[in-house]
């Protein structure tokens, strides 16, 4: 940001200063929350507020007690595992539905094209309480309340619409031809795809798995409704922590958590690069 | 190759199929192709999804409790005229005795008196004790039998709820979803007065959500157009700020919210340590509706950003240079050439922040204490704590309808095709 040009008159220049103190706050809103609870999470004292020692940065005011207390809580643990069992379950299920769909929808031809996407896609727009309350009168009849299977048959169904929106995004530049020229070579569709089609989309299969994963990861409404406490994942156990005792160790796992989307993040970044790299959109 | 038949060419392929009929052939084939790709999600959707979603809908309506519990009793109470007498003969008495009487035999005398209590609100221990004592009575009459077990066997009200709650099918959850309920006589009228909280709720949830909605669109213009209008390192900086609160879990913002807006928390402590406000009297800024609509502003506004970024993007800065330079004032060039273009972005962002707001639970049932909580919650505390499911049903079916509204409307105006994340 290279300030005002020179020839600006007093009244542009206050505006140009004053529009841009105006989004920093923007800014400072989107990102404090988050920023915040960062150094709490080191807190020694068991409040969620900064102490006087933290502020004059005394060692002794900051430890690593929630985290120590995080390793050694199985409650902790067992969720974070159950995270992982779920999102990672639930994530290759959903991308190989979604990415086999959004071949499909890549088709113009398809018959009821707009009706089938807005079907598909509809779990992403449907208040996710009344996906729950849904789910739990349906899944508690099959006796699938409460059990893995449930839960990751639910959450696939949550994250379906973004495998299949950006898996659609990524084919709108693909070239069929390129299909048509490998089956015209000899090539059977399969090898058609894994060859030629699948490296070519592959950045846009990616980042769906990942919103997919993401989707799952952060999902508790659902949890809430259909996980026993067998099941339970970062999410609920999260929700238990705020509503019923509230403990600076749930500062510690906020902490993990953003440091795991900013890993997230980064990838997704990296993704979108390369798919617009290969199909040519930009040099860099 | 060719054939000329009275006067008319058909083509044809090396083996004689008419070209026409040949590629109607080929093109159902590709149809059918793209349509088996499709085929396993619409199917996993349609099981897992949509079935689940149609069956809850379904229930505001099921009303299964007495027909199948107390099947006689549902049978003689819907068969007496209520218009013609104050109370049912003896006869409608004897069979709802003895249907009580077996009820309690099969346990399920519970339901059927949760079912009643539903419609007319009191009334569970009626049916539970009436049962119990009507158990240990041998032979009628039964009119007198069931006065004596409970004077309320002589109300016409309690009749007129039986005779509510006795067919297969019944509109009262829908009905009492939107504040209203049947008279004694059969005919709807409004809730009384202090049993009316849905309605309020409805509108109070749309008000929230739109005013969500504006918040989001005032505070994501400003910081898009300067991410429009800088170089793409700067406007690449700027993206992570709106992108990480993007991915960061929504439990993890809710959490800081709470600790930001505490009384005993950051931003409280920040004002009395500057002396803005005194220790005594810190503000309460969250389990409340500020708490609610901050955070949940927080949440959304990325959804607004980042549609109408994209729109902006693509805003050539040339046309308001050209209209500046034919003489119009920054702002008005800005109103009358920049903004129209940027009304796709904050419309397609509108709608979306608006259904994702319209429909939210967590937030607010962390957040927003008592007076804060909008109509999902109701529909949880239904589902959990009431369990009167037909009414969540109700309340998710009024909702659902709402919100498929928007999402056709957001369809046609936008596409879901154009639909962008990250």
């Amino acid at each position: 940001m290279a300030g005002p040009p020179p020839y600006a008159t007093p009244l542009y220049r206050s505006w140009y200063y004053g529009f841009r103190f105006l989004c920093a706050l923007i800014f400072l809103f989107l990102i404090a929350p988050i920023l915040v609870i960062m150094p709490l999470s080191f807190n020694a004292e068991p409040y969620f507020t900064f102490t006087k020692g933290m502020l004059s940065l005394d060692p002794d005011a900051f430890s690593l007690r929630w985290y120590e207390d995080i390793i050694n809580n199985q409650q902790w643990l067992h969720s974070i595992k159950n995270s992982f069992i779920v999102g990672i379950a639930s994530t290759i299920l959903a991308t190989t539905l979604g990415t086999l769909a959004a071949l499909g929808l890549s088709r113009s031809y398809l018959p009821y094209r707009a009706a089938i996407m807005g079907v598909l896609i509809s779990p992403m727009i449907v208040p996710l309480i009344i996906t729950a309350a849904g789910m739990y009168f349906f899944y508690s009849e099959l006796r699938l309340t409460q059990t893995y299977t449930g839960l990751i048959l639910a959450h696939t169904a949550l994250g379906t619409p973004f495998v299949v929106i950006t898996v659609t995004a990524t084919l709108v530049g693909f070239d069929h031809s390129l299909t048509r020229a490998a089956q015209s070579l000899g090539a059977d569709p399969v090898r058609t795809f894994f060859k030629v089609q699948m490296p070519l989309i592959l950045p846009g299969v990616i980042s769906g798995a990942l919103f997919a994963f993401v989707t799952s990861f952060d999902e508790v409404v659902v949890v809430l409704f259909m996980a026993g406490f067998e099941q339970r994942t970062i999410p609920r156990q999260m929700w238990a922590g705020i509503r019923e005792q509230i403990s600076p160790t749930i500062l510690a796992v906020a902490t993990l958590l953003i440091i795991f989307s900013i890993c997230l993040m980064t990838a997704l970044e990296l993704l979108r690069r390369r798919n617009e790299r290969l199909r040519g959109l930009s040099a860099g | 190759m060719a054939e000329a038949t009275a006067g008319k060419i058909v083509l044809t392929t090396a083996d004689g199929v008419p070209l026409k009929r040949k590629l109607r052939q080929t093109q159902q084939l590709m149809k059918r192709r793209a349509f088996t790709l499709v085929l396993p999600l619409l199917a996993f959707i349609g099981i897992t999804f949509v079935w689940p979603i149609a069956l809850m809908v379904y229930r505001g309506i099921d009303n299964p409790v007495l027909s199948e519990f107390m099947p006689n009793a549902a049978e003689a109470v819907l068969d007496w005229d209520s218009s013609q007498s104050e109370l049912p003969p003896e006869e409608v008495f004897a069979i709802v005795a003895r249907d009580l009487v077996q009820a309690r035999k099969d346990k399920t005398v519970g339901k059927v008196a949760t079912r009643l209590n539903y419609e007319l609100p009191g009334s569970r221990s009626l049916i539970t004790s009436s049962a119990r004592k009507l158990s240990r009575v041998e032979d009628g009459p039964w009119m007198e039998a069931m006065l004596k077990a409970d004077s309320d066997w002589g109300k016409r009200e309690t009749w007129a709820a039986l005779q509510r709650i006795a067919p297969r099918y019944t509109g009262s959850f829908y009905l009492a979803a939107l504040d209203m309920t049947y008279d004694e006589n059969g005919a709807i009228v409004s809730q009384p007065e202090n049993r009316q909280i849905y309605v309020t709720l409805f509108v109070r949830t749309l008000w929230v959500s739109l005013f969500i909605t504006l918040a989001c669109a005032l505070l994501a213009y400003p910081i898009s157009y300067l991410m429009a209008t800088q170089p793409l390192r700067i406007s690449n900086l700027l993206m992570i700020l709106v992108l990480l609160p993007f991915w960061t879990s929504l439990l993890v913002r809710t959490t800081s919210w709470i600790v930001l807006l505490q009384t005993e928390g950051v931003l409280n402590d920040i004002m009395v340590a500057l002396g803005l406000i005194g220790d005594e009297n810190r503000i309460q800024m969250i389990y409340n509706m500020t708490g609610t609509i901050v955070a949940m502003v927080h949440i959304l506004l990325p959804f607004m950003v980042l549609p109408l970024f994209s729109v902006m993007k693509t805003i050539s800065p040339s046309y308001v240079r050209a209209a500046q330079s034919l003489g119009a004032t920054p702002a008005r060039a800005f109103w009358k050439v920049y903004f129209p273009q940027t009304v796709p972005g904050i419309g397609a962002g509108s709608i979306l922040v608006f259904i994702l707001a319209i429909g939210y639970y967590i937030t607010p049932a962390l957040v927003g204490g008592r007076t804060g909580q909008l109509i999902s919650n109701f529909i949880a505390f239904h589902m959990q704590k009431s369990l009167n499911w037909g009414l969540a049903a109700a309340l998710g079916g009024i909702l659902l309808f709402g919100v498929l509204a928007l999402y056709w409307l957001y369809n046609r105006l936008v596409g879901i095709d154009n639909m962008k994340l990250g």
